[in-house]
């Protein structure tokens, strides 16, 4: 069905003019996934509630009543975002059975403006990867290459978006887990600044640092979703109450003048040349369009990934202590008392990278290493986060690859773990830094994999990097950079 | 930072700490794993962080208030319906004393 193929605003219009049914839709997107599926497994559980949900939009459009922003709107959603009655598993044997009796807020507001959730997608487990490698029932494979991997730890959303298996879908970033599967799948993928999105129902993976995001086919999709899923929340006390912007008004604006940060140490050795050449070559359609582009710098770049491993691990061990067996998920059958009941449950319930960073996460924290570690690394974040407030100071966006690397083969990194870690070197920073930042995809390398440019915008700035995304995103499409 | 490789010893006594119990393979992986990590993680140490102030969180938020006025929760029910093991109202565990 070419429908499947269309974007939420052009699927709107169609539903507006009665030319298309939602429960048609439903069904025979529920038929494709089916199908497809099968080969991607970008999809954990397929919600078949959704056909009668949609047939209730089509009442309401034979009756010509008013839709809202998302009514009929199918839409997948990453398994570690709650929602009520539709099991949420995280991609891990310890909450194999969870269904979850409350929906997170981005899920309320997502129901609230009407869209159907098709289904909950693939992750690597409790978002604790780069490649969706790590997912209890099976890795996903990347759409455009089945032999290798979507990016993780958002890879199930990334690949149901980029084979139209959905509308779009709502993922989660601790240190790059929208962006760079979404570099890797050929999506629009947003982290929204920290507090812009609610986290209540986002099961927690680093809780200074994730953040909810949608994942769209293109830029005017990520607006709508976004405006959506933002705004202050009182069930959580980090989302922030500053007036959320009508986002898909400031596309199609000018960038004339506008001053664009090109970071030097995002060009060191070891970038895949086909990036390099792609990235440069968007610089200049954008210098072509007016914008100023400045060489900066970010010095304490490289530390990003110790910096982001140290923290990390140090709040997953401490919010994965909710897993013990009791009020929720997995409990081992064989234990003689207490201590062993925790240490069985948990040693057969988690999978091995999550075992591994609980292990990293206590040690960084045990006493005698908490000040070496622990504090060193909350010392170097505010250095990386002066960085970039000192290059917003000059300029208005700043653009970088998105990975250093196109997708790589399923297999090829899973058994050396700092090389796994290593494939989010161009994208923790930013969560870090609380920073808001968007993968726009630019085109292919020459074996037709997809290639991501990152924008990163001033804090609750996501419309100015919202409307450079949208510049390349049309030269893109009317081919104009190549 | 202090040098310290990790020690099969090392690995155990995180795992009790942790409440995670480790196969003997896990154990040898992560002992290997973990200093090749912390190694690459003392990285830091080039890092003169003299006077600088620990960023826990990235705004300039302090602690968030609202009036104590009791709402509708979720109902006993529904949240005992994920118990691994319950009794009536409770969630069951094994004996503690």
């Amino acid at each position: 069905m070419e429908t499947l193929k269309l974007s939420i605003w052009q699927l709107r219009e169609l539903y507006k003019k009665k030319e298309v049914k939602p429960s048609e839709v439903v069904m025979s997107l529920i038929e494709e996934i089916y199908k497809k599926d099968k080969e991607i497994h970008s999809y954990l559980y397929i919600n078949e509630k959704a056909i009668e949900q949609a047939k209730k939009v089509d009442e309401k459009i034979a009756k010509s009543e008013n839709l809202r922003e998302l009514e009929g709107i199918p839409i997948s959603i990453k398994d570690n975002i709650c929602t009520k009655e539709i099991p949420t598993t995280c991609a891990s044997k310890i909450l194999q059975n969870f269904i979850p009796p409350y929906d997170a807020t981005v899920i309320e507001r997502l129901k609230n403006a009407g869209a159907i959730i098709i289904g909950k997608t693939n992750m690597d487990e409790f978002a604790f990867g780069s490649s969706t490698e790590n997912s209890a029932f099976g890795p996903t494979k990347n759409p455009f290459d089945l032999n290798r991997v979507p990016g993780g730890s958002s890879g199930g959303s990334t690949a149901s978006v980029a084979s139209n298996l959905c509308f779009a879908s709502l993922g989660s970033d601790t240190g790059g887990s929208i962006r760079q599967p979404s570099a890797f799948c050929g999506v629009v993928g947003m982290k929204p600044t920290y507090g812009r999105v609610s986290r209540y129902g986002l099961v927690a993976f680093a809780s200074s640092l994730d953040q909810i995001g949608p994942i769209t086919k293109n830029v005017r999709d990520n607006t709508i979703l976004l405006k959506i899923i933002s705004g202050k929340d009182k069930k959580d006390s980090t989302s922030v109450n500053i007036e959320v912007p009508d986002y898909e008004k400031h596309l199609g604006e000018e960038i004339k003048n506008l001053k664009i940060g090109v970071p030097k140490e995002y060009f060191i050795e070891g970038i895949d040349r086909e990036i390099k050449e792609k990235i440069f070559k968007v610089l200049k359609l954008l210098e072509k369009e007016g914008a100023i582009i400045e060489e900066i710098t970010l010095p304490h770049t490289s530390y990003g990934i110790a910096t982001y491993y140290i923290i990390a691990t140090a709040e997953a061990s401490s919010n994965l202590a909710r897993f013990d067996g009791v009020k929720y998920g997995y409990r081992s059958k064989n234990y003689k008392n207490l201590f062993e009941m925790y240490t069985k449950t948990r040693g057969e319930g988690f999978g091995e990278e999550v075992k591994r960073r609980i292990i990293l996460g206590t040690y960084v924290l045990s006493s005698g290493y908490y000040e070496a570690y622990y504090l060193k690394a909350q010392k170097v974040r505010t250095l990386i986060k002066k960085d970039f407030e000192l290059a917003f100071e000059k300029v208005d966006v700043i653009i970088t690859p998105t990975t250093p690397e196109l997708p790589f083969k399923i297999g090829e990194k899973k058994d050396d773990p700092l090389k796994m870690y290593l494939s989010d070197i161009f994208t923790v920073n930013v969560n870090l830094s609380g920073l808001p930042a968007i993968n726009i995809p630019i085109g292919f390398s020459l074996n037709k994999l997809p290639i991501g440019l990152q924008i990163i915008g001033n804090f609750f700035k996501e419309e100015e990097i919202l409307k450079v995304g949208y510049v390349i995103e049309k030269n893109i499409k009317e081919e104009k950079y190549e | 930072m202090k040098e310290k490789i990790i020690k099969k010893e090392d690995v155990e006594y995180l795992g009790r700490l942790a409440r995670i119990e480790l196969t003997e393979e896990e154990k040898k992986k992560f002992e290997k794993e973990l200093g090749k990590i912390l190694e690459y993680i003392s990285k830091l140490n080039e890092v003169n962080t003299e006077n600088i102030e620990p960023t826990y969180h990235v705004l300039p938020l302090k602690n968030v208030f609202r009036d104590d006025i009791p709402e509708s929760s979720t109902s006993k029910e529904e949240i005992l319906k994920n118990a691994p093991d319950k009794d009536d109202d409770f969630f069951k565990v094994p004996r503690i004393i």
